[in-house]
């Protein structure tokens, strides 16, 4: 039998770490405390490899361990218990290794910033619910660590507290995840109601018995109400604007949870469930026309930010948006590579245009970069790396996931090639924005303070240099006086380091999927079909249409057809990515001058990408606004000003008008006295007469 | 019919006493229409057969507690009370207050006096020391015993209050 | 034969007057009197009441006389009361006369209209 792995250990031990950091830290020197966060996360990134090692390479049924039991409740119980399968494999070695990889990046990066403990208490303690949420066995615990990453992620978002926009953004991320987990939470319920259990393996098995729904029916209904749930957590339309306001947090903070780990919870979770969603066509549907209309619509607004964070923020919200496309076509196996891989490459775009502001002494604004590639070289070729791979050239990770997506959904009956075409344009805006920072930060001149950056920039920074008057340095990389090195400087080998890393990944990370047309025998997709399968095929008969066996389906792919078309799919994303590199090159190398003269000529369009569609000030007013009106005026005022506090302050004054009335009787008058002993005693006859007239 | 002649006799002289004692304005003046009233008291006890009631009656009552309130009304050589707005006023309610008081309760009780029997003069073999010493000391010892410590502690008080201070 | 109900109606009379006396009146010595007065009614009550039990007892069967609930009562009782009464009054009288000199002392008047401040 399989020994047991002790896959609570995983997330435990970056919760000790937290633990220790949080309570002991502030005394502790800056190494202590990087030593004990480091040496946590290492430990459990030693002991998840050993469990995969182990368990590798897993067979059909998953391995599950019960720690304790929790809830029981008549028939409904929800364990603390683990599962290691394919899918959790791949999850928390990402979580893990990349986020082991970020922490050694934070203790450069963060050496000159205050409230160093906390950081890194707040990062172990983002590990502990993140890897409790791929770990867990059922959907309760998952959830646990679904509201606990939002947790972290309010918590590190707002790490320079002091500043407003930072505890706001933090707030509007908080929210905006409430929102979705409100949908999530629906969605168990149902599950509750209708399975009787939350685990995953009693719940599938007994979906499984449905039947597969035509129309519109309870196993659709669970899985809007999961997708709602997964558009809070990975920034779909419309919960996704808290991410472009994450970035006020430190950058490895946006590289750890903002890219490649908080944010794929969501696809995480589309994945786990594909039992469901495989007989709900409807809702699966749905779920491409989400991921696919996010993908482009972040990709559009990403063209004008000039915010260099920003951009990778959009870009990030984008490629979630492929990743649920990919779930969305019942390509669950495609979303989860191209999650891998985004890890890659996502991480290291964050944590190298974290290492391009440390070098120019907190500049983030991209019209005062230029030239940096002579100066700071080993960044620039990282960062050269992560965009080819996020442009999708061959043979880089991002060429491989993506390109299977967009196969998939090419694939797909009833508007595929819709889904393919949209999918395809936003592969060439992707390319095209990418290259934009690429070009704007590396090459040209280096100007930092020849620019005019205009009134929003202006607003972007006003906060930073309000802040310069507080006593605290903990506003970090914005403000870009208190660095003093001087000059445009490489980072150091501790943020160096994991950049190489990240980019060996970026370059090879690709090669585990290699499909079968190009030669490859995607080992990736063979490695989590026992997780996948379940269902698939019925879902290819009444999703794709395609043929009635399985048998029939392999063979159709190794058809000289097949290959053709296959080719041709992945010739035209190349191509599209070329284009998207020479459109790039044109405006922001060869002829820079054009860009300004396109934006005044389609002002108005340019305008409103520029304001993000004026979507936050949208929700400001149909939501935020008359909710709040609703909460002053109503809540606050009338109920419990006027209802609660009038009962409380009433029951007083009226105890005290009550007393002052009785007060009268002691007049210290005694013929008063008198008056009222008679009365009293005459009440007294006369109730006895009363009671007794009748006898 | 002698019995009834002479209750109704002594009946009237009380309550023309009671009456005298809230019209006289002189405190003094009250107080002997109230010996008067208690007098005539114990004669009707005397019709009820209870000697001994009757004997303590103008001993203590009349002898005593009377002598008593004249004595304070000597000392204290309190006046006649004058005429007042107030009093006059308290004239127009008390007199039918009390009419319409005593009336309602002879009224109930002439209704239920079939329940109730009658009264005979009393007898010679009713209301005798000796029976009701027998009560005091046998059935209702302990509240005798407890009334010689209240007088005890009545004479106390009195004195106490009584004192001049310094 | 004096019907029972007769006592209890110049008892009741008694006991209005002394009542009225005693909330009408303004010299407190005045009140006192009322009080006994109404003492003095409710006495009366209680010895017609012995008498009538006494009349009771000879006419029912046993020689002891019985509350229409069965209990029986001994008709003496009402004369030791009375006597309980008259004692508790001359105690009553002694102090509350005391306290009426002492107050007397320091406000100079028997009129209780004038004695309202619970300072002295």
């Amino acid at each position: 039998m399989t020994p047991n792995l002790n896959l609570w250990l995983i997330p435990l031990l970056p919760l000790i770490g937290a633990a220790i950091n949080g309570l002991f830290g502030r005394r502790f020197k800056n190494a202590v405390v990087s030593t004990v966060a480091l040496l946590f996360t290492a430990a459990s990134f030693v002991w998840a490899v050993r469990a995969v090692w182990t368990l590798w390479p897993g067979g059909e049924k998953p391995y599950i361990e019960i720690v304790a039991p929790w809830i029981t409740a008549g028939s409904f119980s929800a364990p603390f218990g683990f599962q290691l399968d394919q899918l959790s494999m791949v999850m928390v070695l990402v979580v893990t290794g990349v986020g082991f990889l970020i922490h050694i990046y934070s203790v450069g990066y963060m050496a000159h910033e205050g409230g160093y403990y906390r950081f890194f208490s707040y990062l172990n303690l983002f590990m502990f619910f993140m890897l409790t949420l791929v770990l867990a066995n059922n959907y309760l615990l998952m959830f646990v660590g679904w509201e606990g990453v939002g947790l972290a992620s309010y918590l590190l978002i707002g790490f320079y507290f002091l500043r407003d926009s930072a505890a706001n953004a933090g707030k509007k991320a908080f929210i905006v995840n409430r929102i979705g987990d409100f949908g999530f939470l629906i969605g168990m319920f149902l599950i509750i109601k209708n399975f009787g259990s939350l685990t995953y393996t009693e719940v599938f098995a007994k979906v499984s018995q449905h039947p597969a729904e035509t129309g519109w029916g309870l196993l659709t209904a669970i899985g809007l109400c999961l997708l709602f749930g997964a558009a809070g957590k990975s920034a779909q339309v419309p919960l996704y604007v808290w991410l472009p306001d994450a970035m006020e947090g430190p950058t490895p903070v946006s590289a750890l949870i903002h890219a490649a780990t908080m944010v794929t919870a969501g696809v995480y979770m589309l994945a786990r469930s594909h039992a469901i969603f495989n007989l709900a066509p409807n809702a699966l549907m749905i779920v491409a026309i989400i991921g696919c209309l996010t993908a482009i619509f972040a990709a559009t607004m990403g063209l004008a930010q000039t915010d260099i964070k920003r951009v990778l923020a959009y870009s990030t919200v984008s490629q979630l948006g492929y990743m649920v496309l990919a779930c969305g076509v019942a390509a669950y196996a495609a979303g989860i590579f191209h999650l891998m891989t985004h890890a890659f490459f996502k991480a290291l775009l964050f944590l190298g245009a974290g290492s391009v502001i440390h070098a120019i002494g907190g500049e983030q604004d991209m019209r005062r970069m230029g030239g940096l590639r002579k100066k700071i070289p080993v960044t620039f070729w990282v960062m050269t790396v992560a965009t080819f791979a996020i442009a999708g050239f061959p043979p880089l990770a991002g060429f491989f996931s993506k390109d299977e997506i967009l196969g998939a959904a090419f694939h797909r009956e009833h508007g595929g090639q819709i889904l393919w075409a949209v999918g395809l344009i936003t592969a060439g805006l992707t390319s095209f924005y990418m290259f934009r920072l690429w070009f704007m930060t590396f090459f040209g001149e280096y100007k930092p303070g020849a620019v005019d950056v205009g009134e929003e920039a202006h607003a972007a920074a006003a906060p930073a240099h309000a802040a310069h008057g507080a006593a605290s340095h903990s506003h970090g990389h914005a403000d870009d006086e208190s660095h003093g090195h001087g000059g445009v400087h490489e980072s150091p080998w501790v943020m160096l380091a994991p950049l190489v890393m990240l980019a060996v990944l970026s370059f090879v990370g690709g090669w585990v999927g290699v499909p079968q047309f190009m030669g490859g025998s995607n080992k990736f997709e063979h490695f989590l079909a026992p997780v996948m399968e379940s269902n698939t095929h019925e879902t290819r008969t009444l999703v794709f249409h395609v043929t009635d066996s399985k048998e029939a389906a392999e063979l159709e792919e190794r058809s000289t057809e097949y290959v053709r078309e296959e080719w041709l799919l992945a010739g035209t994303s190349v191509a599209a990515a070329a284009f998207g590199l020479f459109f790039a090159w044109l405006l922001y190398y060869k002829k820079p001058e054009l860009p300004a003269r396109i934006t005044a000529r389609i002002h108005g369009i340019y305008l409103l990408v520029l304001h993000k569609y004026y979507v936050d000030e949208g929700y400001g007013a149909i939501f935020v606004k008359p909710l709040l009106a609703l909460s002053t005026v109503v809540f606050w005022r009338g109920v419990d000003q006027g209802i609660i506090d009038g009962l409380v302050n009433g029951a007083g004054s009226t105890s005290r008008s009550i007393g002052n009335e009785l007060r009268r009787m002691q007049s210290g008058n005694i013929r008063s006295y008198a008056a009222w002993v008679a009365i009293g005693g005459a009440v007294v006859v006369v109730v006895m007469i009363w009671l007794r007239v009748g006898r | 019919m002698v019995h009834q002649v002479l209750f109704i006799v002594f009946g009237l002289i009380c309550v023309a006493g009671a009456v005298n004692l809230l019209v006289q304005r002189h405190p003094i003046n009250s107080a002997l229409s109230l010996v008067v009233v208690m007098a005539s008291l114990a004669l009707i006890y005397l019709l009820l057969g209870a000697e001994f009631v009757a004997a303590i009656q103008v001993i203590v009552y009349a002898g005593a507690i009377m002598v008593l309130f004249v004595f304070v009304i000597m000392l204290l050589n309190a006046g006649a009370e004058e005429r007042t707005r107030g009093s006059r006023i308290a004239l127009f309610i008390g007199v039918p207050g009390v009419v319409v008081l005593a009336g309602a309760v002879a009224w109930l009780l002439v209704h239920s006096s079939g329940q109730l029997g009658g009264v005979t003069i009393g007898s010679s073999d009713f209301g005798e020391t000796h029976s009701i010493a027998r009560l005091l000391f046998k059935d209702f010892l302990l509240p005798f015993e407890v009334t010689s410590v209240l007088i005890l502690i009545a004479i106390m008080g009195a004195v106490v209050l009584g004192k001049r201070e310094g | 034969m004096v019907p029972l109900s007769w006592y209890l109606i110049l008892s009741a009379i008694l006991f209005s007057l002394g009542l009225f006396g005693f909330l009408l009146k303004r010299n407190i010595i005045t009140i006192f009197m009322s009080i006994e007065l109404m003492l003095n009614a409710v006495n009366l009550s209680f010895v017609a009441f012995a008498n009538y039990w006494n009349a009771l007892a000879a006419k029912s069967a046993g020689g002891v006389a019985k509350l229409a609930s069965g209990v029986p009562v001994v008709p003496l009782s009402g004369h030791v009361f009375v006597f309980f009464v008259m004692v508790v009054a001359a105690a009553e009288a002694a102090v509350g006369l005391a306290i009426i000199i002492a107050v007397f002392r320091t406000r100079e008047t028997l009129n209780v209209d004038q004695v309202n401040l619970l300072k002295l």
